[in-house]
């Protein structure tokens, strides 16, 4: 399995997939009916939903990682046994946190609710990661493409911003909570940013793939967009805590960077027809059907996400559930799709073996169905987050009220959850299947 | 675009966000708000260790299943015997943790404290021209 180790990444990372929606299921459900399933109770399935999603992103993103940069350069991997390891200590690190959580053995901050002692095995498999992928990027002779540029970014800003998430541990911050929440945010608008320089790395990488044409990761625009993206990972993140009474300089600079992400939506629509016409013309490659659903929730998130950084509207929709459908939009609608159609590409190129056409036919719907589901789990949780910032902030409800108001809101939310569950099944069995087979065997 | 043009751009923005980032970690807040007593920084901890951010917010950040918790201390008709009732009984919704009489005490003290340290959800504001607003009292 040594030899399979690409593979491996993938495959963990799809059931990490699985595993994730499955307690988001469980979770949402119990936000509806707090009676359910008792045994593994919200403050439960909500980490463990959060950190195998998150899983998911990193485990998919590294896998193609590992496995396009050799084939793509005709170079080879700096160190496979370095590679195996970095899997090892993931896979463990992974199944602690797992038993923790159930055990309810928490620590840590939101989002890495864990102990924070298991830090130290993750930051021990980025470095592993980070050596590994400078070795053999530095062994590349001709001038990188943005793609590469894009996942060395991600890399050392998981690293810088995954340590400074724990900075909460230092005297300094600890004694004052408003600087505290400061710098959590800091880190972790950041380290969203850096997963997303790894995710649309790999999307440009693919589009090059698919359509056969080396000058996409070139392009000046390319890099344009790149550096664009960056200086936001870098200073935009502070649009999460404008109500945060931090020095106003903070926030008045993520304001204004934020607003430089219009220069995005308005390439979008600028080049909109082109893009359709593009599209239509490769939308029969299995992988590439979910690059272009990807592209329609860029455009989708990415209007929303412009419209909570502007304060006036953000100081109604900040700590409702709009927050939640930004989040899912980019984590489900995005990442997700990005990383669908890297996984479908990959394991087609490493096992030669077809799908059968049920196989075809069971991913297909579920590609529709998947994505129809995601509008109206999306949708629902504007609704309710609009609903929910209006009633405090305009009509001064209390929160049972406000709670009672979003109720039927939150169930069309949960039954959509169930689809979306189902659909990413059928979109999955087959390539798990094909997978899992392929590393057993021999 | 030229590799050295890449270069220079990726090393001006890398400069300009480790010199920003030295100043967020020295920033003061508004009015020197936030400060925690020792008692309140071991609270925060216990907020931690039982994961309450799950369900609840500090200044609107955090889980949506229970209240924002930022100005449970100090809002008219609630405040710390309040508080102290959720945290020892739970409710149909909100676990009974059986926490011990300590960490109780040192979560109120957490939840005081942040109490004075700002507003949440924002209620009343002026809006500026460029879309910020102004947080009235
Ligand atoms: C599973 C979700 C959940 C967890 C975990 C949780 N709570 Fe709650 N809590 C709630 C809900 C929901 C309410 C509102 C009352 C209700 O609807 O039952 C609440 C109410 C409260 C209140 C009263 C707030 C008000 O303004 O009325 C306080 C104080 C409180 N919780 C503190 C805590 C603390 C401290 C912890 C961690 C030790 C905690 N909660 C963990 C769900 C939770």
């Amino acid at each position: 399995m040594k030899n399979k180790f690409e593979l491996l990444f993938i495959t963990l990372g799809l059931l990490s997939l699985l595993g994730g929606l499955f307690f988001g299921v469980v979770a949402s459900l119990q936000f509806v009916f707090p009676d359910f399933l008792q045994s593994i109770p919200f403050y439960k399935t909500r980490p463990l939903h959060v950190s195998l999603v998150v899983a998911w992103i990193f485990l998919a993103s590294i896998g193609g990682i590992y496995y396009y940069i050799p084939s793509q350069f005709g170079i080879k991997l700096y160190s496979k046994t370095m590679s195996v390891l970095h899997f090892i200590v993931f896979l463990i690190t992974g199944i602690v946190i797992i038993i923790a959580y159930l055990m309810g053995k928490f620590g840590g901050r939101e989002y890495w609710e864990f102990p924070p002692i298991l830090a130290i095995p993750i930051i021990i498999s980025w470095l592993l990661f980070g050596w590994n992928y400078f070795k053999t990027a530095f062994k590349i002779t001709s001038e990188w493409p943005v793609y590469m540029w894009m996942w060395a970014t991600g890399i050392l800003f998981f690293l810088f911003t995954f340590s400074e998430a724990y900075v909460w541990m230092l005297p300094k911050i600890k004694e004052n909570v408003i600087k505290e929440i400061a710098m959590q945010w800091k880190a972790y608008g950041a380290l969203v940013g850096s997963w997303n320089m790894l995710v649309y790395g790999t999307a440009i990488f693919l589009m090059e793939k698919i359509k056969n044409d080396k000058s996409i990761g070139k392009s000046k625009i390319a890099f344009l967009a790149y550096f664009l993206g960056l200086t936001n990972l870098m200073f935009g993140w502070a649009h999460h805590i404008y109500n945060v009474p931090t020095a106003q300089w903070i926030r008045y600079v993520a304001y204004i960077i934020s607003m430089t992400e219009l220069i995005l939506l308005a390439k979008i629509i600028y080049n909109w027809k082109k893009s359709v016409q593009e599209s239509l013309k490769d939308f029969h490659v299995l992988p590439f059907k979910f690059l272009v659903a990807s592209d329609v929730w860029i455009f989708l998130n990415l209007t929303l996400a412009l419209m909570l950084s502007v304060p006036i509207i953000n100081v109604y929709t900040h700590g409702t559930h709009i927050t939640v459908a930004h989040a899912m939009g980019s984590t489900i609608g995005i990442n997700t799709m990005i990383l669908l159609a890297s996984c479908l590409f990959l394991i087609d190129n490493y096992i030669q073996s077809k799908y059968s056409k049920i196989e075809l036919k069971l991913i297909k719907i579920g590609y529709y169905a998947f994505n129809i589901s995601l509008l109206i789990f999306w949708s629902s949780l504007i609704i309710a987050g609009i609903i929910k910032g209006v009633g405090i902030v305009k009509n001064g409800k209390g929160f049972q009220e406000v709670m009672n108001d979003i109720q039927p809101v939150m169930s069309v939310f949960s039954i959509s959850g169930i689809l979306l569950f189902l659909s990413l099944l059928m979109i999955l069995l087959p390539p798990l299947k094909k997978s899992i087979r392929f590393l057993f065997n021999k | 675009m030229p590799i050295n043009i890449k270069r220079s751009i990726f090393f001006t923005l890398l400069i300009i966000f480790l010199i920003y980032t030295v100043f967020v970690f020295n920033a003061e807040p508004i009015n020197k708000v936030g400060y925690l007593s020792q008692k309140a920084q071991q609270g925060k901890l216990i907020f931690q260790k039982y994961n309450c951010i799950s369900c609840h917010q500090i200044y609107g950040l955090g889980g949506y299943m229970g209240p924002d918790l930022t100005n449970v201390i100090s809002t008219q008709g609630k405040g710390v015997e309040y508080a102290k009732a959720f945290i020892v009984s739970g409710t149909q919704k909100m676990p009974n943790f059986h926490i011990p009489n300590d960490e109780i005490e040192m979560l109120l003290s957490y939840l005081t404290d942040i109490s004075k340290s700002g507003i949440s959800p924002i209620i009343k504001f002026d809006v500026n021209v460029d879309g910020s607003i102004q947080i009235k009292d």
